[in-house]
């Protein structure tokens, strides 16, 4: 690594790892997903045992639910989405800063769940409203299958490159061969 | 006192065309049918009489007799602990998404109970309360179409852009995913 940088040998001391802005961002983002703390239904009972300390969501960094949609990273849609309710939902991801990511909690939040055929007032899968990153399947999932399910999306933010893709092409780009400081 | 007891004890203090019919079942509840713009009345005589005093009220069902509406009051008494079942007959309107033609007394001011019951009575069948002091859907929101619990309901293909019902194959694309409109057409990257 140190050769393709060109760090200044010996300028720094020994204690020096190299990396990209985006995985040091990622790891950090990754290793501490604050979720929005809101329940629709029954899975609300199984994210909140898993938020409690059998489970203990804190072991994924995720414990801290925030009250506000501005201090949230992930939206966990636990449980089922009315027709009202998501015109609010909506709202609440519009009002939440990127980078941000959204787990869909259960059968009822990825298709209507039990609601499919006689739901008026279900709608049919959050996703026609929000993008979602990652689905869990159970009626609810346990807690397990949701921790599971914050650990895909927490490899998913790692991988994630935010600021390549917002600055990489313009400004970066340019520099990028044989720059050196 | 049981439902014939008050049946008579009504009309005697009303008169017929107020309470209209006592009907007795061996099965379930008897009732009283009371018309639609007596109601105020007959709940006012029931709770404050001393012989009645009918204190609460356990719940206002709507109905779809299909061949009419209607509503149905559960009243109940605890200082006399004796119950009974008034019927509201309403006219069904012809179009499913019409409200009744026929109104109905609020009795919000005789039991508060009745304030969110006759609400829901309303979101859900399109019954007209008069005299409510907030009269508005409970459940559904506002800008909702038609009344859910009536037989001839029809789900609306679309609410707020939102499509209703589940999609159908044809809506479907080869994985399976949903084609509904460019919904992520907005960059989330800011």
């Amino acid at each position: 690594m140190a050769e393709q940088t060109a760090l200044p040998e010996g300028q720094y001391g020994g204690n020096i790892v190299v990396t990209t802005v985006d995985k040091i961002l990622g790891w950090a983002r990754g290793n501490s997903p604050w979720p929005l703390g809101f329940g629709l239904a029954c899975c609300a009972i199984e994210m909140m045992a898993t938020a409690a300390s059998r489970y203990d969501i804190a072991r994924f960094g995720a414990e801290v639910f925030r009250a506000s949609p501005r201090q949230a990273d992930i939206m966990i849609v636990a449980g089922t989405v009315t027709l009202k309710m998501a015109t609010r939902i909506k709202r609440l991801w519009e009002q939440m800063p990127v980078p941000k990511y959204c787990i869909s909690m259960g059968s009822c939040a990825t298709c209507g769940g039990p609601y499919w055929q006689h739901g008026y007032h279900v709608l049919k899968g959050v996703d026609i409203v929000i993008p979602v990153d990652v689905y869990v399947p159970g009626c609810p999932p346990r807690p397990e299958a949701l921790l599971e399910g914050l650990m895909l999306l927490q490899e998913k933010m790692k991988k994630d490159q935010h600021f390549l893709k917002r600055y990489g092409k313009k400004k970066l780009d340019t520099k990028s061969s044989g720059a050196s400081r | 006192m049981n439902t014939q007891e008050i049946y008579a004890k009504l009309k005697e203090k009303l008169g017929e065309n107020k309470v209209s019919e006592y009907v007795e079942n061996d099965v379930g509840d008897s009732w009283i049918t009371v018309s639609h713009d007596s109601v105020h009345e007959v709940a006012l005589l029931l709770r404050d009489d001393e012989q009645l005093r009918f204190d609460a009220c356990n719940c206002i069902s709507g109905m779809d007799w299909k061949d009419k509406l209607g509503v149905v009051y559960h009243l109940h008494s605890h200082e006399l602990n004796h119950r009974v079942v008034l019927h509201v007959d309403l006219e069904r309107s012809e179009n499913a998404l019409d409200t009744t033609t026929q109104e109905v007394q609020s009795v919000s001011a005789v039991w508060p109970t009745a304030d969110w019951h006759e609400r829901e009575a309303y979101d859900m069948f399109g019954i007209r309360f008069v005299n409510h002091p907030d009269f508005r859907r409970i459940l559904c929101p506002d800008d909702w179409e038609g009344w859910p619990l009536r037989k001839d309901y029809k789900t609306q293909e679309f609410y707020r852009g939102m499509p209703v019902p589940y999609p159908a194959d044809e809506d479907l694309d080869d994985g399976g995913t949903y084609i509904f409109e460019d919904r992520f057409s907005k960059d989330t990257d800011g």
